[in-house]
């Protein structure tokens, strides 16, 4: 009886060898600037309510993800992206 | 040192083209006037904004990219364009190294297949 509650109650380990590590999509393909004029391109950096997406999602490192926030607000004002989109 | 700049501004949508291509007539001719290095002069065509400004829903957006050693001619630029009834919105950026380099390459039209996906 014992034994059993003690291996229903363990931990089962996790398989982390077939999840994919995320990288960082501009060192990889080496985009070095980040253009505020193409709205389509920036959309995958916000969710659904015109949010800027963090970097633990997107997989974008440090340096970028500051870029591709200093693009975003740019384009905010040039009302090329929404600020905000009503879900109402 | 010369300084790169980059100025967007959005036209009201409610001119005729005669009347846009005079308002970018005049802007050309101020940044003309001061002498400036006109790099890129170029319309991103008319759009539909995200969020309405001053009640209009779209506008026609010009780009204008210039070199110049004068720091004074930005703010005189963004003061005319402040003024000017038909502007609804302008920004001006400044252009660092890697921001020339794409561009360079926009202009040649290298991006426009590949990034409208």
């Amino acid at each position: 009886m014992k034994n059993q509650f003690n291996s229903a109650l363990q931990n089962e380990s996790i398989d982390r060898s077939s999840k994919q590590k995320k990288f960082c999509r501009f060192k990889k393909s080496g985009i070095k600037y980040i253009d505020y004029k193409d709205p389509s391109f920036l959309k995958q950096f916000i969710n659904d309510q015109g949010k800027i997406l963090p970097r633990r999602i997107t997989g974008t490192s440090s340096k970028f993800q500051k870029k591709v926030a200093q693009a975003v607000k740019r384009a905010r004002h040039l009302a090329l992206l929404p600020f905000t989109t009503d879900t109402n | 040192m010369n300084k790169n700049y980059e100025t967007v501004f959005i036209i009201n949508p409610v001119l005729s083209e005669k009347q846009v291509e005079d308002t970018v007539n005049k802007y050309t001719d101020v940044l003309n006037s001061n002498k400036v290095k006109l790099i890129c002069n170029e319309s991103l065509g008319f759009k539909e904004l995200a969020y309405p400004i001053s009640n209009k829903n779209s506008g026609f957006f010009h780009l204008f990219q210039y070199e110049t050693e004068k720091i004074d001619l930005v703010s005189k630029l963004e003061t005319e364009l402040k003024r000017d009834r038909s502007i609804l919105r302008y920004l001006t950026v400044s252009l660092c190294k890697d921001a020339l380099e794409y561009n360079a390459r926009r202009a040649k039209g290298e991006f426009k297949k590949k990034k409208e996906k």
